[in-house]
């Protein structure tokens, strides 16, 4: 059934999404904009009374930029798991998108650029209020929207691979509790890496939102050469490995 | 046309045919497998054996070429709630790729329709339930299709709101859209069908216009009696006597045919007669 992306269907369902999205942007760009604030606030007087410095970055830039990462997780894998679970399973969308001359390859591909592009632009959000708080703004932090999209690209087809799999909704607990807390945490968001025990440090780096985590400082505070081309390939290939499995599962949820 | 799901067989070789410009419906009680063939045509269920062929595209290969003449009404109202009555309609003259310089006119055409006109920025959550259908209706016509495929169109609906959609449908017909109609409702697939397949257990136990059917099932005319269900025992007894089919519908037993004597309502026989005859089982 996999065939080749039409554009005329990845606009049409991307549409659906623009003008759906016109109808709840409100609430939306609050959250995602509070939310940082807060984290920036409680971390920021929390920690940084009792830390001026963390890993050679003043604590203030770790957490502004560790917040961009879990901002673009935030805003694509939830969105991806509930959107998609409630699309095909409680609002029917997915039957009627099917019905019209669209394949889910291009529907998963259209919905996952979606949710990238919204990762894209609120993720970035943490850079802009950490910049109240005292960031000082850089020329490369023009590129943290597209490592924000990237990154998103890869979590919400995570997340809709997910939505994908589970029986019933209550299953994203199970989830966000043991796969997606330790995932956002052992990523050196708010606290270095190399605070963990060895082992948890290796796995962090098998962690995509870690590599996420450390381009978003890179490109803020400096570019690192060949490791940030690791940093982006690996973003990358967990966006494509992702996308295609997203599909896989999705597929096999939609098409009897 | 055959479909499995695991150990139960949906449709079971069913042979269906709608041809151009005509209105058929398919028949028949809850889990006879209308709505899994219905989901066959848009290539959103795969068949396990048989072809099937929609406008000249083969399926599952060509469904995508299928679709975009096709429209759908499905069963469950999947319309975007928390969008107005013209969003609903332009998000899908986007995904049925309707070209940007006709866009707006298929949206008037479509709300003109559904005579829907002045509800055009009307969020749908604040629509009654005809308006809904009527949109959902619209909405499958936005790019106008060749091939309709409506899902239990007037299910859920009151007597009113259906006979409004009777004659909606009704007039797509006469303008030369085929129509594929699934419904459990009798008087529905009489008035609207121009053929009727009456399913049962995935597969077809009669097909022909309704007039057809019926004169050949069940006759000109049946007796409805009512009484207590020992003087009901009594009047099958008697109508079998005399060879004549009856059956029960809970407070009434219905005798197909004459029934010379007997004491009850006279009225003509229906589909619903035919589907027991073939059967043994009631629709509703």
């Amino acid at each position: 059934m996999n065939g080749r992306l039409e554009r005329s269907a990845l606009s049409g369902v991307l549409v659906r999404e623009v003008v759906n999205f016109s109808s709840f942007w409100k609430s939306t760009t609050f959250s995602s904009t509070v939310q940082p604030t807060i984290y920036l606030i409680a971390f920021g007087f929390g920690f940084g009374s009792l830390v001026t410095t963390v890993d050679g970055y003043d604590y203030v830039e770790f957490v502004a930029t560790g917040t961009v990462a879990t901002g673009v997780l935030f805003a694509s894998v939830f969105p991806a798991m509930f959107g998609t679970f409630v699309k095909f399973q409680f609002q029917r969308t997915y039957d009627a998108i099917l019905a019209a001359p669209v394949d889910t390859e291009e529907l998963v591909t259209a919905e996952a650029l979606w949710i990238a592009g919204r990762a894209g632009a609120y993720g970035s959000v943490p850079l802009l209020v950490g910049m109240v708080f005292g960031l000082d703004p850089a020329w490369g932090m023009l590129t943290v929207p597209f490592i924000g999209f990237l990154a998103g690209f890869g979590w919400g087809s995570c997340g809709i691979m997910i939505a994908g799999i589970v029986k019933s909704i209550d299953g994203f607990s199970y989830v966000s509790a043991a796969l997606l807390t330790p995932l956002f945490l052992v990523a050196g968001t708010f606290f270095p890496l190399t605070q963990l025990p060895h082992w948890a440090q290796v796995l962090g780096n098998f962690n995509p939102l870690f590599h996420c985590v450390q381009l978003v400082r890179h490109a803020s505070f400096g570019w690192q050469g060949w490791a940030d081309v690791g940093h982006l390939a690996v973003i990358v290939g967990f966006g494509l490995v992702m996308w295609r499995l997203a599909i896989v599962f999705l597929q096999r949820r939609l098409i009897d | 046309m055959i479909k499995r799901y695991g150990e139960i067989t949906a449709v079971a070789g069913l042979d269906l045919d709608v041809p151009e410009g005509t209105c058929v419906g398919l028949l028949g009680p809850n889990g006879a497998g209308k709505t899994t063939t219905m989901k066959m045509l848009t290539a959103q269920a795969i068949a396990d054996e048989g072809e099937l062929e929609v406008l000249g595209h083969v399926l599952p290969g060509d469904s995508k070429a299928a679709r975009a003449e096709c429209g759908v009404v499905p069963q469950l109202d999947n319309l975007d709630v928390t969008l107005t009555t013209e969003q609903n309609l332009l998000v899908f003259a986007h995904l049925y790729r309707i070209p940007r310089a006709e866009r707006q006119a298929a949206i008037e055409w479509a709300l003109d329709l559904a005579n829907l006109r002045d509800r055009r920025a009307t969020r749908v959550d604040r629509l009654s339930g005809g308006m809904r259908r009527r949109l959902l209706i619209a909405r499958a016509l936005v790019h106008r299709p060749r091939l309709l495929l409506l899902d239990e169109p007037t299910v859920g609906l009151d007597p009113q709101v259906r006979q409004e959609l009777w004659a909606l449908i009704d007039n797509l017909r006469s303008e030369g859209t085929s129509i594929l109609m699934s419904t459990h409702y009798i008087e529905e697939a009489q008035r609207l069908a121009d053929t009727v397949t009456i399913m049962s257990h995935g597969s077809a136990v009669a097909v022909g216009p309704p007039a057809a059917l019926v004169a050949e099932h069940a006759g000109a005319q049946a007796v409805e009696v009512y009484g207590p269900p020992a003087r009901l025992m009594e009047v099958e007894g008697a109508a079998r006597a005399q060879g004549l089919r009856t059956r029960r519908t809970g407070t009434s037993v219905a005798v197909l045919g004459n029934g010379h004597g007997l004491d009850g309502e006279r009225r003509p026989a229906n589909l619903e007669d035919v589907f027991v005859v073939l059967t043994g089982e009631e629709i509703v």
